[in-house]
């Protein structure tokens, strides 16, 4: 510590091209930081996901291959698909409408609002899937009228969708928000004024205007969409074939000592995450690119 | 197309921005609405464009009553502050925007577009850069663009926000010669909104002095200046120093106490001599000297301890030889006198 607190003090009283030095820590505090962090990395993060891969192709490729490709894994794969189809769309929706409520307009209950957007992150996803099968379920309020009408949400798709949807909803409106409120209303009254319909200021002003920021909200909300186990867990029922996503079925698969075929279903997913995070990095540099614009805009 | 503002009041919670403000612009004419922030300037002007809805009274365009209409509807060309342009067209698209929105039947044709971009570009003199985007101009071109793509939709009123407010002193001063040339050119009705009374007075047929939500003044730059009718009008307009004075018998006379009138003298109204000559005077302090500039400008104290500002030519200043802390006479060459309402 003695070596970097002179560092420090010759940094402060040097010239200005050494001023820098002022903030920085010296080689072995920076080398046990960087240290800690990759070692970190690697045994929370890159060791299970190569555990997954491995573990996967551990007996061949023709057993991954059935693994991926027996019916019920196909339609696990399919239901994901669907609830996952289904939700983000909405989401899109609703995260835009709000975003656009909260961004663009005062209006009484705008912190509540606010703050229920951000309920699904704080609530437990088990409890979320609960909440669907109180409503739902057969002892449920509405339980006996959906039964009386033969309509089945709690162990049945529609449940799925619903309980993916409420764990998801905050990604795009949480990413427009902020985006929208630091925009300002400027352009879409120069739209109006230029004699544009609401209609036409949306999609021609206000939608380029958060593009790369709706993009980056959909890839989160799908990822999670996809990912989600809890909530989703409590409202399927576990029926084989019919109402298993991905994760679900992993677990069964799992518990059921399939260990190969557990995480050939596995390793999809985890595909399917680092392709997420691949798209979202060309997302964010796209988008910093524009921001940079933006900035030199201000300047 | 001439407009009337007609008892116009617009509240923002407790604030009234707008109080019970009138005005009538002529048609053609080029008017500025001066005043410090926070006087009901820019939502006066947002009123007039529809971005704003006034709680009592009415606005009228060439006699019909456009009160409830949008702003869409209102055929308003409106120059944003920070100008507005759309950050993901170029050039070329946010000045053909307007004429890309109208709805099928009243569009005018590719080319026609295309023609009367080209036109606009020329105008505003920035024919190489319709493939540029807002990001990739400097502020006076910005500005420009702003100007040309509110033109683009042929609006019967031309309204602007603070139009050089966010640009260095040089850029300003062109950029305002050429509103003006412009206005001469295509003497569409323009108001310009703007808290700096050189622009107002330079640039505009007639300026409107805004103060709390109200109008103080509205006449010719001239008139406002030479004859104005409040002493916030006056003090708005230039620099001044304030007495207590009184004038009796066509006699002026300078007080240290309150005397029920307020005399205002602008700094290059206020004469320096080293003898009395008899008329109105009062001793002062020379305290600072600035002769850097068209004009020596001259910090002073008065006989009672009060600041005094006076500007005179370079060669008065030479032919009088001035140095710091000596004492002087201030001779008023002109006064404006109004009640002091604290007194009376």
């Amino acid at each position: 510590m003695a070596g970097a607190a002179t560092l420090t003090a010759r940094g402060v009283f040097s010239t200005r091209s050494e001023s820098t030095r002022a903030v920085t820590e010296s080689p072995a505090v920076r080398w046990i930081l960087t240290g800690v962090a990759l070692l970190f990395l690697g045994v929370f993060i890159f060791m299970p996901l190569a555990v997954v891969f491995v573990e996967a192709l551990r007996k061949g490729l023709s057993v991954y291959w059935d693994g991926l490709t027996q019916p019920d894994a196909l339609s696990a794969i399919k239901l994901t698909l669907i609830a996952a189809g289904i939700a983000v769309p909405l989401n899109v929706i609703f995260g835009v409408a709000a975003a656009w409520a909260i961004g663009k307009f005062e209006f009484w209950g705008k912190s509540l609002l606010i703050t229920l957007i951000d309920l699904p992150f704080s609530v437990s996803p088990v409890v979320s899937g609960l909440i669907y099968v109180l409503l739902f379920g057969l002892q449920g309020v509405f339980g006996p009228w959906l039964a009386e009408h033969d309509l089945q949400i709690i162990f049945a798709v529609p449940g799925i969708v619903l309980a993916t949807i409420f764990v998801t909803f905050p990604f795009v409106a949480r990413e427009l928000i902020p985006l929208i409120q630091a925009q300002g209303q400027e352009e879409e009254e120069a739209a109006l004024s230029l004699g544009a319909s609401g209609w036409q200021t949306f999609w021609r002003v206000s939608l380029p205007n958060i593009k790369w920021g709706l993009i980056y909200g959909v890839i989160l909300c799908n990822a999670r969409a996809m990912g989600e186990f809890g909530a989703v867990s409590v409202v399927s029922g576990h029926i084989r074939g019919r109402t298993n996503t991905m994760p679900l079925h992993i677990e069964i698969l799992y518990n059921e000592y399939s260990f190969a075929a557990a995480f050939a279903v596995a390793s999809l997913l985890a595909f399917l995450a680092l392709a997420t995070l691949v798209v979202k990095r060309m997302v964010e540099w796209r988008a910093s690119r524009q921001a940079t614009q933006a900035l030199g805009e201000l300047a | 197309m001439s407009i009337q503002i007609k008892n116009v009041s617009k509240k923002f919670g407790q604030f009234a921005a707008l109080d019970n403000v009138s005005l009538e612009i002529p048609s053609g004419e080029l008017v500025a609405l001066l005043g410090p922030s926070g006087s009901g300037k820019t939502t006066l002007l947002r009123v007039i464009a529809g971005l704003e809805f006034p709680e009592a009274g009415s606005i009228l365009f060439e006699d019909e009553d456009i009160t409830d209409r949008t702003a869409r509807d209102r055929r308003v060309g409106f120059v944003f502050q920070h100008y507005a342009l759309f950050r993901h067209m170029t050039v070329f698209e946010n000045i053909a925007f307007g004429l890309r929105v109208r709805p099928r039947k009243l569009r005018p044709s590719k080319s026609q577009i295309r023609d009367k971009v080209q036109e606009l570009l020329k105008l505003i003199q920035l024919q190489t850069l319709a493939n540029r985007y807002p990001s990739q101009l400097s502020g006076g071109q910005r500005q420009r663009v702003a100007l040309a793509r509110a033109l683009a939709v042929e609006p019967s009123v031309l309204l602007l926000d603070e139009p050089f407010g966010a640009l260095d002193a040089k850029v300003r001063l062109e950029l305002r010669r050429w509103l003006r040339q412009l206005h001469d050119e295509v003497h569409i009705t323009s108001v310009f909104v703007t808290h700096d009374q050189d622009e107002a007075l330079e640039v505009a047929d007639r300026v409107a002095v805004m103060n709390e939500g109200k109008i103080e003044q509205v006449g010719a730059p001239d008139e406002v200046y030479h004859h104005p009718a409040s002493p916030f009008v006056y003090n708005f307009l230039g620099n001044v120093n304030l007495f207590h004075g009184r004038s009796e018998d066509d006699k002026l006379s300078f007080h240290e106490q309150p005397t029920g009138e307020l005399l205002y003298a602008r700094p290059h109204l206020l004469e320096i001599r080293r003898q009395a000559n008899g008329g109105a005077h009062f001793r002062a302090t020379i305290k600072h000297i600035n002769s850097a500039g068209p004009l020596v400008k001259i910090e002073a104290l008065s006989e009672w301890g009060a600041p005094v500002h006076v500007e005179m030519s370079q060669e008065k200043f030479h032919d009088l030889e001035l140095v710091r802390n000596e004492t002087v006479f201030v001779i008023p060459k002109e006064v404006k006198m109004f009640q002091n309402k604290a007194v009376s």
